[in-house]
């Protein structure tokens, strides 16, 4: 076990956020974050042909805000790690190739948020990189497409669905002073509760979520009350439920937990069902309204829990459940 | 907590379903595009000075095409959202399975997009129905040797 390394976890000493961009999907941009959005869609295709293009097109613009605000160009940047739902993570990969700088995805499902900050975190920590841009992206109809039904296609969902959100985020980290850094980390585990309904991402994810906050208080020796805020991925409001339940089950009951799917919308007056999912979903509200809590000093600490569902149709189909992950960061303000 | 204990408390916890409503639900829609089906069909009996026979299969045809229609407008799949099967049983599913992957599948061309992918929900419905055909047909002539 590396020395820097207490179990999964890892404290980062030198890593803030210089810079982000937000792009929002229509509905997003109807919810109740839309002040926190750099940039907001006023279509599906985003001015593009196709919902894949769609997305890239919301992943390219979140790239040139966050440039945009660090004045900096694209070839100054060491590294881009990306993360999106897309097969063969198309919608970074076919982005990166417009830039000359190395690049690499990461897939986590809907971690890919925490996953590719963390990775980020360590890189430049340990002082092989000055800056990397991290970049993730989802989006209902190409996730719909991929691993569910046609857009169009009419069928009532269940109650346990949740709605994956619209969106691109981009995150420039840099070894450079500022307000806000990353001071923790702590890697998932893959947890298998052996669920296998894809329409109830929220119940197959929360043992995922349990386990990283468990292992994170653990190896850090905090608890909740280390925290103006715990906020999961995408459990939905259904996992959010659950995961409280577990908690009490441990008797621990937090004031202070929250889910980000719950955040992203208005769940009972917008269509969302138990709410918002999708990489896209833990990057916006981080990045847009908790960011802006930490900058106002409203939060000094929080710790993002994203959570992703590995869920593959195929093995679905051959009767396998579906593992499920969640990474952790959290992030301090100064003082 | 091992996976018997959380499939229990996840049970517990599990959103109210709306079973009643959603069944009513799809018996009214489902009763409307009976009805409006069989209006149509009145309707092209009396036009066309035509039997019942004949006049069948222009009325599943239009209901078919209006189907795709709203689908292609995108206001079937929200329709569907509160009729359930009220919307998914009738022809009017069918068509909206095929059209709505013909409409997914359309950027990526003719052949490898719609071509390919217009029967990929539809297609369990004429696999499996020419399928149990076949089979009741072959039911049905052995029966028929001995009666």
């Amino acid at each position: 076990m590396s020395s820097r390394f207490f179990g999964n976890s890892c404290l980062i000493e030198n890593v803030y956020i210089d810079s982000f961009g937000i792009s929002a999907g229509v509905l997003e941009g109807e919810g109740p974050l839309k002040q926190y959005f750099d940039k907001i869609y006023e279509d599906h295709y985003c001015g593009e042909d196709s919902y894949e293009k769609g997305e890239r097109k919301m992943m390219e613009d979140a790239l040139e805000i966050c440039l945009h605000k660090a004045n900096k160009r694209d070839t100054d940047i060491d590294l881009y790690i990306g993360s999106d739902l897309l097969n063969q993570n198309v919608t970074f990969h076919y982005l990166t190739r417009n830039i000359p700088r190395p690049s690499f995805a990461v897939y986590g499902a809907c971690s890919g948020f925490a996953l590719s900050l963390a990775l980020s975190s360590l890189l430049i920590d340990a002082q092989y990189q000055n800056n990397i841009m991290s970049l993730v992206s989802s989006h209902n109809a190409t996730a719909e497409r991929q691993y569910r039904f046609p857009v169009e296609y009419g069928i009532q969902k269940k109650d346990t669905t949740t709605f994956t959100a619209t969106g691109a985020v981009a995150t420039l980290l840099t070894n450079q002073k500022r307000d806000v850094r990353i001071e923790s980390i702590t890697l998932g585990r893959v947890i298998d509760y052996k669920q296998n309904d894809p329409n109830d991402m929220g119940r197959a994810m929360a043992p995922a979520a349990y386990d990283t906050i468990m292992t994170h208080f653990k190896d850090l020796n905090r608890g909740f009350d280390d925290y103006d805020l715990v906020v999961t991925g995408d459990l939905s409001d259904y996992g959010h439920n659950l995961l409280l339940k577990m908690f009490e089950e441990k008797r621990i009951y937090p004031k202070n937990y929250d889910d980000c799917g719950r955040i992203l919308y208005d769940i009972n007056n917008q269509e969302v069902f138990q709410g918002g999912s999708g990489c896209a979903c833990s990057a916006m509200v981080t990045m847009g309204y908790l960011y802006n809590q930490l900058i106002n000093r409203k939060m000094k600490r929080i710790l993002v829990v994203s959570t992703g569902a590995l869920l593959s149709p195929m093995m679905t189909f051959q009767k396998d459940t579906i593992p499920c992950i969640a990474h952790a960061i959290s992030l301090e303000v100064d003082k | 907590m091992n996976k018997n204990e959380y499939d229990k408390m996840a049970e517990e916890l599990k959103p109210q379903g709306h079973t009643m409503k959603n069944c009513f639900n799809a018996f009214l829609y489902g009763g409307i595009i009976g009805a409006i089906a069989q209006g149509v069909l009145e309707l092209f009996m009396n036009i066309y000075h035509c039997s019942e026979k004949e006049a069948t299969p222009m009325m599943i045809i239009t209901l078919v095409f209006v189907a795709c229609l709203l689908t292609g407008l995108g206001i079937y799949d929200n329709i569907a959202k509160n009729a359930g099967a009220g919307t998914f049983i009738p022809i009017t599913g069918f068509a909206n399975s095929m059209s709505s992957s013909a409409l997914d599948s359309k950027s990526e061309g003719l052949i490898f997009g719609i071509g390919s992918n217009m029967f990929k929900l539809g297609g369990t419905v004429i696999t499996y129905g020419i399928v149990s055909s076949s089979l009741l047909g072959v039911i049905r002539y052995v029966i028929t040797l001995f009666w």
